[in-house]
Protein backbone atom coordinates (compact mmCIF):
# COMPACT_ATOMS: atom_id res chain seq x y z
CA UNK A 1 0.00 0.00 0.00
CA UNK A 2 1.29 3.49 -0.81
CA UNK A 3 0.57 6.19 1.77
CA UNK A 4 0.35 9.59 0.66
CA UNK A 5 2.54 12.59 2.95
CA UNK A 6 1.08 16.48 1.84
CA UNK A 7 3.88 18.42 3.53
CA UNK A 8 4.40 22.19 3.84
CA UNK A 9 6.96 24.82 4.21
CA UNK A 10 6.04 27.17 7.01
CA UNK A 11 7.40 29.58 9.47
CA UNK A 12 9.76 27.84 11.93
CA UNK A 13 7.42 27.54 14.75
CA UNK A 14 9.85 28.99 17.03
CA UNK A 15 10.11 32.37 14.97
CA UNK A 16 8.26 35.38 16.18
CA UNK A 17 6.11 36.49 13.55
CA UNK A 18 6.12 39.92 12.72
CA UNK A 19 3.17 41.70 10.77
CA UNK A 20 3.97 44.02 7.76
CA UNK A 21 3.81 47.86 8.48
CA UNK A 22 1.98 48.11 5.62
CA UNK A 23 -0.64 45.81 6.71
CA UNK A 24 -0.06 43.36 3.67
CA UNK A 25 0.87 40.40 5.51
CA UNK A 26 3.41 38.33 7.42
CA UNK A 27 7.32 39.49 6.88
CA UNK A 28 8.92 36.24 5.63
CA UNK A 29 11.61 37.88 4.17
CA UNK A 30 14.78 36.37 5.90
CA UNK A 31 12.80 34.19 8.32
CA UNK A 32 13.54 30.74 9.14
CA UNK A 33 11.45 28.34 7.44
CA UNK A 34 10.88 24.47 8.16
CA UNK A 35 8.02 22.01 7.83
CA UNK A 36 4.57 22.13 9.44
CA UNK A 37 5.48 20.35 13.06
CA UNK A 38 2.11 18.33 12.42
CA UNK A 39 2.98 17.31 8.88
CA UNK A 40 6.42 16.17 10.24
CA UNK A 41 4.45 14.06 12.73
CA UNK A 42 2.58 12.65 9.38
CA UNK A 43 5.72 11.77 7.79
CA UNK A 44 6.68 10.44 10.77
CA UNK A 45 3.54 7.75 10.99
CA UNK A 46 3.94 6.93 7.41
CA UNK A 47 7.42 5.35 7.94
CA UNK A 48 6.28 3.53 11.38
CA UNK A 49 3.75 1.47 8.77
CA UNK A 50 6.14 1.08 6.91
CA UNK A 51 8.56 -0.40 8.90
CA UNK A 52 5.85 -2.55 10.26
CA UNK A 53 5.35 -3.92 6.78
CA UNK A 54 2.12 -2.02 6.21
CA UNK A 55 3.23 0.36 3.70
CA UNK A 56 5.53 -0.79 0.77
CA UNK A 57 6.09 3.19 -0.41
CA UNK A 58 5.93 6.77 0.59
CA UNK A 59 5.41 9.71 -1.50
CA UNK A 60 5.80 12.98 -0.22
CA UNK A 61 3.91 15.79 -1.77
CA UNK A 62 4.66 19.47 -1.38
CA UNK A 63 2.74 22.65 -2.64
CA UNK A 64 4.53 25.94 -2.97
CA UNK A 65 7.55 27.93 -4.35
CA UNK A 66 10.63 26.51 -5.36
CA UNK A 67 11.84 25.81 -1.52
CA UNK A 68 9.18 23.86 -0.99
CA UNK A 69 11.60 21.24 -2.50
CA UNK A 70 13.57 21.89 0.84
CA UNK A 71 10.50 20.54 2.36
CA UNK A 72 10.50 17.50 0.60
CA UNK A 73 14.28 16.79 0.96
CA UNK A 74 13.38 16.58 4.97
CA UNK A 75 10.90 14.14 4.25
CA UNK A 76 12.83 12.02 2.31
CA UNK A 77 15.80 12.52 4.79
CA UNK A 78 13.47 11.42 7.07
CA UNK A 79 12.37 8.60 5.03
CA UNK A 80 10.07 8.61 2.87
CA UNK A 81 10.92 7.02 -0.75
CA UNK A 82 10.10 10.00 -3.45
CA UNK A 83 8.86 13.40 -3.98
CA UNK A 84 6.46 15.60 -6.17
CA UNK A 85 6.48 19.23 -6.28
CA UNK A 86 3.76 21.64 -7.51
CA UNK A 87 5.36 24.92 -7.87
CA UNK A 88 3.41 27.51 -7.03
CA UNK A 89 3.71 31.03 -5.93
CA UNK A 90 1.84 32.92 -3.19
CA UNK A 91 -0.42 31.85 -0.76
CA UNK A 92 -2.31 28.69 -2.30
CA UNK A 93 -5.72 27.57 -0.21
CA UNK A 94 -7.00 25.18 1.19
CA UNK A 95 -9.18 24.00 -1.08
CA UNK A 96 -6.91 24.36 -4.12
CA UNK A 97 -4.67 22.00 -2.37
CA UNK A 98 -6.82 19.66 -2.01
CA UNK A 99 -7.91 19.68 -5.75
CA UNK A 100 -4.07 19.34 -6.80
CA UNK A 101 -3.76 16.69 -3.86
CA UNK A 102 -7.35 14.61 -4.88
CA UNK A 103 -5.64 14.84 -8.39
CA UNK A 104 -2.30 13.04 -7.55
CA UNK A 105 -4.66 10.38 -5.57
CA UNK A 106 -6.52 9.19 -8.53
CA UNK A 107 -2.93 8.87 -10.42
CA UNK A 108 -1.10 7.21 -7.28
CA UNK A 109 -3.92 5.45 -6.09
CA UNK A 110 -2.52 5.68 -2.02
CA UNK A 111 -4.38 3.37 0.92
CA UNK A 112 -3.77 6.53 3.01
CA UNK A 113 -3.05 10.09 2.93
CA UNK A 114 -1.61 11.67 6.28
CA UNK A 115 -1.74 15.15 7.13
CA UNK A 116 -1.01 17.24 9.55
CA UNK A 117 -4.19 18.42 10.85
CA UNK A 118 -3.44 22.13 10.31
CA UNK A 119 -0.35 24.75 9.11
CA UNK A 120 0.40 27.02 11.87
CA UNK A 121 0.73 30.06 9.61
CA UNK A 122 -3.24 29.83 8.40
CA UNK A 123 -4.33 28.07 10.95
CA UNK A 124 -6.91 26.70 8.40
CA UNK A 125 -7.63 23.12 9.59
CA UNK A 126 -9.46 22.43 6.02
CA UNK A 127 -6.98 20.32 3.64
CA UNK A 128 -7.11 16.67 4.88
CA UNK A 129 -11.40 16.97 5.32
CA UNK A 130 -11.82 18.69 2.08
CA UNK A 131 -9.60 15.96 0.10
CA UNK A 132 -11.52 13.06 1.99
CA UNK A 133 -14.79 15.15 0.44
CA UNK A 134 -13.39 15.69 -3.18
CA UNK A 135 -12.25 12.07 -2.54
CA UNK A 136 -15.81 10.58 -1.52
CA UNK A 137 -12.61 9.14 1.09
CA UNK A 138 -13.57 8.77 4.75
CA UNK A 139 -11.80 10.39 7.56
CA UNK A 140 -10.19 10.23 10.83
CA UNK A 141 -8.92 13.52 12.08
CA UNK A 142 -7.24 14.47 14.85
CA UNK A 143 -5.57 11.42 15.14
CA UNK A 144 -3.86 10.71 18.70
CA UNK A 145 -3.56 6.76 17.57
CA UNK A 146 -3.94 4.52 13.98
CA UNK A 147 -4.13 1.21 13.62
CA UNK A 148 -4.33 -0.51 10.25
CA UNK A 149 -6.64 -3.41 10.02
CA UNK A 150 -7.88 -5.63 7.21
CA UNK A 151 -9.21 -3.12 4.43
CA UNK A 152 -9.84 -0.51 7.30
CA UNK A 153 -8.32 1.35 9.95
CA UNK A 154 -9.37 2.34 13.50
CA UNK A 155 -8.38 5.91 14.27
CA UNK A 156 -8.52 7.40 17.76
CA UNK A 157 -9.09 10.85 17.91
CA UNK A 158 -8.74 13.44 20.05
CA UNK A 159 -11.92 15.37 20.75
CA UNK A 160 -13.14 18.34 22.92
CA UNK A 161 -13.58 16.21 26.47
CA UNK A 162 -11.38 13.63 25.60
CA UNK A 163 -11.01 11.09 22.85
CA UNK A 164 -13.33 8.99 20.20
CA UNK A 165 -12.42 5.82 18.47
CA UNK A 166 -13.84 6.04 14.94
CA UNK A 167 -13.60 2.98 12.05
CA UNK A 168 -13.15 4.40 8.36
CA UNK A 169 -12.61 1.97 5.58
CA UNK A 170 -9.47 2.33 3.13
CA UNK A 171 -8.61 4.22 1.24
CA UNK A 172 -9.06 6.96 3.75
CA UNK A 173 -7.64 10.23 4.97
CA UNK A 174 -5.87 10.69 8.38
CA UNK A 175 -5.00 14.08 9.74
CA UNK A 176 -2.30 13.95 12.87
CA UNK A 177 -2.38 15.85 16.05
CA UNK A 178 0.47 16.10 18.29
CA UNK A 179 0.17 13.20 20.67
CA UNK A 180 -0.01 10.36 17.91
CA UNK A 181 4.21 10.21 17.37
CA UNK A 182 7.28 11.57 18.57
CA UNK A 183 8.99 12.64 14.78
CA UNK A 184 12.55 11.44 14.35
CA UNK A 185 15.46 13.36 13.10
CA UNK A 186 17.24 12.57 9.74
CA UNK A 187 20.48 11.11 10.73
CA UNK A 188 23.25 12.53 8.30
CA UNK A 189 23.58 9.19 6.30
CA UNK A 190 20.13 9.85 5.46
CA UNK A 191 20.25 12.77 4.91
CA UNK A 192 22.90 12.56 1.81
CA UNK A 193 20.84 9.64 0.60
CA UNK A 194 17.61 11.98 0.68
CA UNK A 195 19.75 13.67 -2.42
CA UNK A 196 19.56 10.62 -4.69
CA UNK A 197 15.96 10.31 -3.97
CA UNK A 198 13.42 11.86 -7.25
CA UNK A 199 11.33 14.27 -6.60
CA UNK A 200 8.64 14.84 -10.01
CA UNK A 201 8.39 18.41 -11.01
CA UNK A 202 5.12 19.31 -11.23
CA UNK A 203 2.94 22.37 -11.50
CA UNK A 204 -0.85 22.89 -11.29
CA UNK A 205 -2.15 23.45 -14.57
CA UNK A 206 -0.25 19.81 -14.99
CA UNK A 207 -3.62 18.95 -12.79
CA UNK A 208 -5.57 21.44 -14.51
CA UNK A 209 -6.16 22.99 -10.65
CA UNK A 210 -6.59 26.89 -10.55
CA UNK A 211 -5.22 28.04 -7.58
CA UNK A 212 -6.04 31.59 -7.76
CA UNK A 213 -7.07 32.54 -3.86
CA UNK A 214 -10.90 33.17 -3.65
CA UNK A 215 -10.52 34.84 -0.47
CA UNK A 216 -9.58 38.17 -0.13
CA UNK A 217 -7.25 39.56 2.44
CA UNK A 218 -7.89 42.58 3.00
CA UNK A 219 -5.55 43.44 5.86
CA UNK A 220 -3.41 41.44 7.87
CA UNK A 221 -2.97 43.55 11.63
CA UNK A 222 -1.17 42.89 15.08
CA UNK A 223 -4.02 41.26 17.78
CA UNK A 224 -5.51 43.33 20.80
CA UNK A 225 -2.37 44.16 22.84
CA UNK A 226 -2.66 43.37 26.39
CA UNK A 227 -0.29 45.47 28.89
CA UNK A 228 0.97 44.52 32.57
CA UNK A 229 -1.33 45.14 35.45
CA UNK A 230 -0.15 45.44 38.51
CA UNK A 231 1.90 43.08 41.09
CA UNK A 232 0.52 42.12 44.29
CA UNK A 233 2.69 41.13 47.59
CA UNK A 234 0.35 38.68 48.93
CA UNK A 235 -2.28 35.66 48.18
CA UNK A 236 -4.62 37.75 50.60
CA UNK A 237 -3.85 40.87 49.07
CA UNK A 238 -4.64 39.09 45.78
CA UNK A 239 -7.70 37.48 46.57
CA UNK A 240 -9.17 40.90 48.00
CA UNK A 241 -8.48 42.25 44.59
CA UNK A 242 -10.44 39.57 43.09
CA UNK A 243 -13.44 40.51 45.32
CA UNK A 244 -13.20 43.86 45.11
CA UNK A 245 -13.70 43.86 40.74
CA UNK A 246 -15.90 40.88 41.60
CA UNK A 247 -14.02 38.33 39.41
CA UNK A 248 -15.03 35.91 42.27
CA UNK B 1 -31.68 33.62 2.10
CA UNK B 2 -30.43 32.46 5.50
CA UNK B 3 -28.16 31.25 7.64
CA UNK B 4 -28.58 27.68 9.20
CA UNK B 5 -26.28 26.94 12.10
CA UNK B 6 -25.15 23.59 13.47
CA UNK B 7 -25.62 22.47 16.84
CA UNK B 8 -23.13 21.32 19.33
CA UNK B 9 -24.33 19.11 21.18
CA UNK B 10 -24.60 15.39 23.28
CA UNK B 11 -28.24 14.63 22.59
CA UNK B 12 -28.93 15.52 26.00
CA UNK B 13 -28.29 19.38 26.37
CA UNK B 14 -27.43 21.81 24.12
CA UNK B 15 -23.87 23.49 24.38
CA UNK B 16 -23.29 27.05 24.70
CA UNK B 17 -21.45 27.03 21.97
CA UNK B 18 -24.85 26.87 19.69
CA UNK B 19 -25.95 29.84 20.87
CA UNK B 20 -22.65 31.81 20.29
CA UNK B 21 -22.57 30.67 16.67
CA UNK B 22 -26.19 31.97 16.37
CA UNK B 23 -24.89 35.78 17.41
CA UNK B 24 -22.35 35.46 14.73
CA UNK B 25 -24.76 34.01 12.75
CA UNK B 26 -27.71 36.83 13.09
CA UNK B 27 -24.72 38.88 11.54
CA UNK B 28 -23.51 37.20 8.74
CA UNK B 29 -27.09 36.34 7.70
CA UNK B 30 -30.96 36.56 9.18
CA UNK B 31 -32.86 34.84 9.59
CA UNK B 32 -30.85 32.05 11.74
CA UNK B 33 -31.98 28.12 11.36
CA UNK B 34 -30.63 25.56 13.82
CA UNK B 35 -29.95 22.11 12.25
CA UNK B 36 -29.60 19.59 15.52
CA UNK B 37 -28.33 16.48 13.85
CA UNK B 38 -28.65 13.75 16.82
CA UNK B 39 -29.94 10.54 18.06
CA UNK B 40 -32.96 11.21 20.57
CA UNK B 41 -32.57 14.50 20.89
CA UNK B 42 -35.40 16.41 21.41
CA UNK B 43 -34.30 18.38 24.28
CA UNK B 44 -31.84 19.78 22.06
CA UNK B 45 -34.00 21.03 19.52
CA UNK B 46 -36.46 22.59 22.73
CA UNK B 47 -33.96 24.20 23.83
CA UNK B 48 -32.56 25.26 20.34
CA UNK B 49 -35.66 26.91 19.69
CA UNK B 50 -35.37 29.51 22.43
CA UNK B 51 -32.65 30.83 21.20
CA UNK B 52 -33.32 34.31 20.34
CA UNK B 53 -32.84 35.21 16.68
CA UNK B 54 -33.79 31.93 15.79
CA UNK B 55 -36.63 31.25 13.44
CA UNK B 56 -36.87 27.28 12.84
CA UNK B 57 -35.20 24.65 14.35
CA UNK B 58 -34.12 21.19 11.86
CA UNK B 59 -34.21 17.95 13.66
CA UNK B 60 -32.98 15.18 12.30
CA UNK B 61 -33.13 12.24 14.71
CA UNK B 62 -31.53 9.43 13.52
CA UNK B 63 -28.79 7.02 15.17
CA UNK B 64 -26.46 7.41 12.51
CA UNK B 65 -26.29 11.19 13.84
CA UNK B 66 -25.39 10.42 17.37
CA UNK B 67 -21.59 10.63 17.23
CA UNK B 68 -21.64 13.68 14.77
CA UNK B 69 -19.70 11.54 12.77
CA UNK B 70 -18.11 13.72 9.76
CA UNK B 71 -19.32 11.75 6.26
CA UNK B 72 -23.02 11.60 7.21
CA UNK B 73 -22.96 15.18 8.38
CA UNK B 74 -21.85 16.26 5.54
CA UNK B 75 -24.59 13.99 3.45
CA UNK B 76 -26.77 15.74 5.70
CA UNK B 77 -25.94 19.52 5.58
CA UNK B 78 -25.42 19.08 1.79
CA UNK B 79 -29.07 18.18 1.61
CA UNK B 80 -30.34 21.17 3.28
CA UNK B 81 -27.56 23.05 1.90
CA UNK B 82 -29.56 24.65 -1.56
CA UNK B 83 -31.72 26.89 0.66
CA UNK B 84 -28.95 28.76 2.53
CA UNK B 85 -26.38 31.35 2.08
CA UNK B 86 -24.55 30.67 4.98
CA UNK B 87 -23.54 27.68 6.39
CA UNK B 88 -21.79 28.18 10.69
CA UNK B 89 -20.73 25.71 12.69
CA UNK B 90 -18.87 26.41 16.20
CA UNK B 91 -15.15 25.57 15.99
CA UNK B 92 -15.34 22.56 18.33
CA UNK B 93 -13.56 19.40 17.54
CA UNK B 94 -17.23 18.18 15.61
CA UNK B 95 -17.33 21.81 13.77
CA UNK B 96 -13.52 21.28 12.77
CA UNK B 97 -14.28 17.44 11.28
CA UNK B 98 -17.62 18.13 9.19
CA UNK B 99 -17.98 21.75 7.92
CA UNK B 100 -14.45 21.47 5.40
CA UNK B 101 -16.00 18.84 3.40
CA UNK B 102 -19.32 20.98 3.12
CA UNK B 103 -17.08 23.46 2.16
CA UNK B 104 -15.70 21.69 -0.50
CA UNK B 105 -18.16 19.57 -2.12
CA UNK B 106 -20.25 23.21 -2.37
CA UNK B 107 -16.52 24.55 -4.02
CA UNK B 108 -16.00 27.25 -2.00
CA UNK B 109 -13.57 28.58 0.15
CA UNK B 110 -14.38 27.82 4.21
CA UNK B 111 -13.07 30.65 6.71
CA UNK B 112 -12.22 29.17 9.68
CA UNK B 113 -12.37 30.31 13.60
CA UNK B 114 -13.77 33.95 12.93
CA UNK B 115 -13.84 36.10 15.69
CA UNK B 116 -15.63 39.27 14.34
CA UNK B 117 -18.40 39.93 11.39
CA UNK B 118 -17.20 42.95 9.94
CA UNK B 119 -19.85 42.77 7.91
CA UNK B 120 -21.79 40.14 5.97
CA UNK B 121 -19.06 39.10 3.62
CA UNK B 122 -16.11 40.52 5.37
CA UNK B 123 -14.70 38.48 8.70
CA UNK B 124 -11.71 38.55 11.12
CA UNK B 125 -9.85 35.09 12.20
CA UNK B 126 -6.56 34.65 14.10
CA UNK B 127 -3.42 33.09 12.35
CA UNK B 128 -0.28 32.61 13.11
CA UNK B 129 -1.10 31.01 16.37
CA UNK B 130 -3.42 34.29 17.38
CA UNK B 131 0.18 36.73 17.06
CA UNK B 132 -1.70 38.29 13.63
CA UNK B 133 -5.29 38.96 12.37
CA UNK B 134 -6.48 38.52 8.80
CA UNK B 135 -9.24 40.18 7.39
CA UNK B 136 -10.72 38.43 4.47
CA UNK B 137 -13.45 38.73 2.00
CA UNK B 138 -15.64 35.97 0.85
CA UNK B 139 -16.61 36.09 -2.57
CA UNK B 140 -20.14 35.92 -4.12
CA UNK B 141 -21.52 32.16 -3.00
CA UNK B 142 -22.33 30.43 -0.45
CA UNK B 143 -20.72 31.02 2.95
CA UNK B 144 -18.75 28.25 4.83
CA UNK B 145 -17.84 29.17 8.07
CA UNK B 146 -16.55 27.76 11.51
CA UNK B 147 -17.08 30.61 14.49
CA UNK B 148 -14.56 30.73 17.43
CA UNK B 149 -17.01 30.95 20.31
CA UNK B 150 -14.72 32.81 22.57
CA UNK B 151 -15.12 35.90 20.40
CA UNK B 152 -18.90 35.83 20.84
CA UNK B 153 -22.10 36.41 23.17
CA UNK B 154 -24.17 33.47 23.47
CA UNK B 155 -27.64 34.83 21.83
CA UNK B 156 -30.37 34.23 25.28
CA UNK B 157 -32.78 32.15 25.41
CA UNK B 158 -35.70 34.64 25.17
CA UNK B 159 -36.77 33.26 21.86
CA UNK B 160 -39.68 30.73 20.51
CA UNK B 161 -38.78 29.24 17.07
CA UNK B 162 -40.65 26.56 15.36
CA UNK B 163 -39.18 23.03 15.07
CA UNK B 164 -39.49 20.68 12.48
CA UNK B 165 -37.91 16.82 10.69
CA UNK B 166 -36.00 16.84 8.52
CA UNK B 167 -35.27 13.86 6.79
CA UNK B 168 -31.72 11.82 7.61
CA UNK B 169 -29.58 11.61 4.30
CA UNK B 170 -28.92 8.24 3.40
CA UNK B 171 -25.31 6.67 5.09
CA UNK B 172 -22.01 6.94 2.96
CA UNK B 173 -21.35 4.04 4.73
CA UNK B 174 -17.89 4.45 5.17
CA UNK B 175 -17.14 5.13 8.49
CA UNK B 176 -18.41 4.68 11.93
CA UNK B 177 -18.42 5.36 15.53
CA UNK B 178 -16.84 2.71 17.38
CA UNK B 179 -15.71 4.23 21.07
CA UNK B 180 -15.27 7.17 22.98
CA UNK B 181 -13.41 7.88 26.48
CA UNK B 182 -14.14 11.43 27.88
CA UNK B 183 -13.21 13.15 31.07
CA UNK B 184 -15.91 12.57 33.43
CA UNK B 185 -15.45 15.54 36.31
CA UNK B 186 -18.10 17.44 38.61
CA UNK B 187 -16.70 20.74 37.33
CA UNK B 188 -17.94 23.21 34.78
CA UNK B 189 -16.55 22.36 31.05
CA UNK B 190 -12.91 24.27 30.21
CA UNK B 191 -14.36 25.82 26.99
CA UNK B 192 -17.60 27.49 28.80
CA UNK B 193 -16.27 27.92 32.59
CA UNK B 194 -16.67 31.50 33.71
CA UNK B 195 -13.47 30.65 36.04
CA UNK B 196 -10.25 28.75 34.61
CA UNK B 197 -7.62 27.93 37.04
CA UNK B 198 -4.36 26.30 34.92
CA UNK B 199 -1.20 24.87 35.69
CA UNK B 200 1.76 24.42 34.35
CA UNK B 201 5.27 22.71 34.76
CA UNK B 202 5.97 24.91 37.87
CA UNK B 203 3.81 21.77 39.46
CA UNK B 204 6.43 19.61 39.43
CA UNK B 205 4.33 16.62 39.08
CA UNK B 206 1.08 14.68 38.75
CA UNK B 207 0.63 14.54 42.51
CA UNK B 208 1.10 17.83 43.30
CA UNK B 209 -1.28 19.01 40.34
CA UNK B 210 -4.10 18.14 42.93
CA UNK B 211 -3.17 21.05 44.75
CA UNK B 212 -5.30 23.43 42.66
CA UNK B 213 -8.39 21.28 43.20
CA UNK B 214 -9.71 22.48 46.48
CA UNK B 215 -9.39 26.06 45.45
CA UNK B 216 -11.04 25.39 41.62
CA UNK B 217 -14.17 23.62 43.89
CA UNK B 218 -14.47 26.64 46.11
CA UNK B 219 -14.66 28.61 42.67
CA UNK B 220 -16.24 26.50 40.76
CA UNK B 221 -13.84 26.91 38.25
CA UNK B 222 -12.62 24.47 35.76
CA UNK B 223 -8.97 23.00 35.62
CA UNK B 224 -6.88 23.71 33.07
CA UNK B 225 -2.94 22.94 32.01
CA UNK B 226 0.01 24.32 30.30
CA UNK B 227 0.95 22.36 27.38
CA UNK B 228 4.23 21.59 29.02
CA UNK B 229 2.09 20.17 31.89
CA UNK B 230 0.29 17.82 29.30
CA UNK B 231 3.39 17.13 27.99
CA UNK B 232 5.36 16.17 31.11
CA UNK B 233 1.92 13.50 32.03
CA UNK B 234 0.53 15.42 34.64
CA UNK B 235 -3.08 15.70 33.55
CA UNK B 236 -4.54 14.17 30.48
CA UNK B 237 -4.38 16.14 26.74
CA UNK B 238 -8.25 17.55 27.05
CA UNK B 239 -7.02 19.47 29.79
CA UNK B 240 -4.49 21.80 27.34
CA UNK B 241 -5.53 25.41 27.00
CA UNK B 242 -3.49 27.27 24.07
CA UNK B 243 -2.86 27.23 20.36
CA UNK B 244 -2.70 23.44 19.75
CA UNK B 245 -5.36 22.86 23.13
CA UNK B 246 -8.34 24.66 23.89
CA UNK B 247 -8.80 28.45 23.36
CA UNK B 248 -10.69 29.77 25.98
CA UNK B 249 -11.83 33.43 27.12
CA UNK B 250 -12.92 32.96 30.63
CA UNK B 251 -14.08 35.93 32.84
CA UNK B 252 -11.06 35.21 35.24
CA UNK B 253 -8.02 32.83 34.22
CA UNK B 254 -5.83 32.19 37.10
CA UNK B 255 -2.04 30.40 35.55
CA UNK B 256 -0.20 28.76 38.55
CA UNK B 257 3.41 27.58 37.33
CA UNK B 258 2.90 28.56 33.59
CA UNK B 259 5.99 30.75 32.74
CA UNK B 260 3.85 32.07 29.49
CA UNK B 261 5.37 30.74 26.03
CA UNK B 262 3.44 31.87 22.95
CA UNK B 263 1.53 28.82 22.19
CA UNK B 264 -0.02 28.97 25.77
CA UNK B 265 -1.07 32.64 25.21
CA UNK B 266 -2.79 32.03 22.26
CA UNK B 267 -5.39 29.86 23.93
CA UNK B 268 -6.05 32.71 26.84
CA UNK B 269 -5.01 36.19 26.39
CA UNK B 270 -8.63 37.04 25.32
CA UNK B 271 -9.83 36.09 28.95
CA UNK B 272 -11.34 39.24 31.13
CA UNK B 273 -9.15 39.17 34.02
CA UNK B 274 -5.81 36.91 34.16
CA UNK B 275 -4.22 36.54 36.81
CA UNK B 276 -0.22 34.66 37.48
CA UNK B 277 0.94 33.12 40.30
CA UNK B 278 5.01 32.48 39.30
CA UNK B 279 8.27 32.81 41.57
CA UNK B 280 10.25 33.77 38.09
CA UNK B 281 9.12 37.64 38.19
CA UNK B 282 10.50 37.76 35.02
CA UNK B 283 8.09 35.35 33.33
CA UNK B 284 6.29 36.53 30.14
CA UNK B 285 3.30 35.22 31.68
CA UNK B 286 3.27 38.96 33.82
CA UNK B 287 3.47 40.77 31.13
CA UNK B 288 -0.32 40.14 30.09
CA UNK B 289 -1.53 39.58 33.45
CA UNK B 290 -3.83 42.00 35.32
CA UNK B 291 -2.50 40.39 38.53
CA UNK B 292 1.01 39.41 39.28
CA UNK B 293 2.41 37.52 42.16
CA UNK B 294 5.55 36.66 42.28
CA UNK B 295 5.80 33.76 44.77
CA UNK B 296 6.36 29.79 45.63
CA UNK B 297 3.07 28.77 44.66
CA UNK B 298 3.30 25.84 46.74
CA UNK B 299 2.89 28.27 49.63
CA UNK B 300 1.20 31.33 47.70
CA UNK B 301 -2.03 28.06 46.73
CA UNK B 302 -2.51 26.61 50.55
CA UNK B 303 -2.54 30.92 51.54
CA UNK B 304 -5.34 31.56 48.62
CA UNK B 305 -7.38 28.26 49.36
CA UNK B 306 -7.09 29.54 53.61
CA UNK B 307 -8.13 33.37 52.62
CA UNK B 308 -10.90 31.77 50.62
CA UNK B 309 -12.05 29.66 52.97
CA UNK B 310 -12.03 32.87 55.75
CA UNK B 311 -14.27 34.65 53.19
CA UNK B 312 -16.42 31.76 52.82
CA UNK B 313 -15.67 29.90 49.66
Amino acid sequence: MKVLVPVKRVIDFNVKVRVKADGSGVDLANVKMSMNPFDEIAVEEAIRLREKGKASEIIAVSVGPQQASETIRTALAMGADRGIHVKAEGEIEPLAVAKILKAICEAEQPGLVILGKQAIDDDSNQTGQMLAALLGWPQGTFAHRLELGDGKANVEREVDGGLQTVEVKLPAIITTDLRLNEPRYASLPNIMKAKKKPIDQKTPADYGVDVTPRLKVLKVSDPAKRTAGVKLKTAAELVGKLKEIGAI
Amino acid sequence: MASLVIAEHDNKSLKDATAKTVTAAAQVSAPVHVLVAGSDCGAVADAASKLAGVEKVLVADDPLYAKMVAEPMEALILSLAPNYDAILAPATTNGKNYLPRVAARLDVPQVSEVIKVASPDTFERPIYAGNAIATVQTPAGKKVITVRTTAFKAAESTGDASIEKVAAAADPGASHFVGEELSRSERPELASAKIVISGGRGLGSAENFHILEKIADQLHAALGASRAAVDAGYVPNDYQVGQTGKVVAPELYIAVGISGAIQHLAGMKDSKTIVAINKDEDAPIFQIADYGLVADLFQAIPEIEAELTRLGY
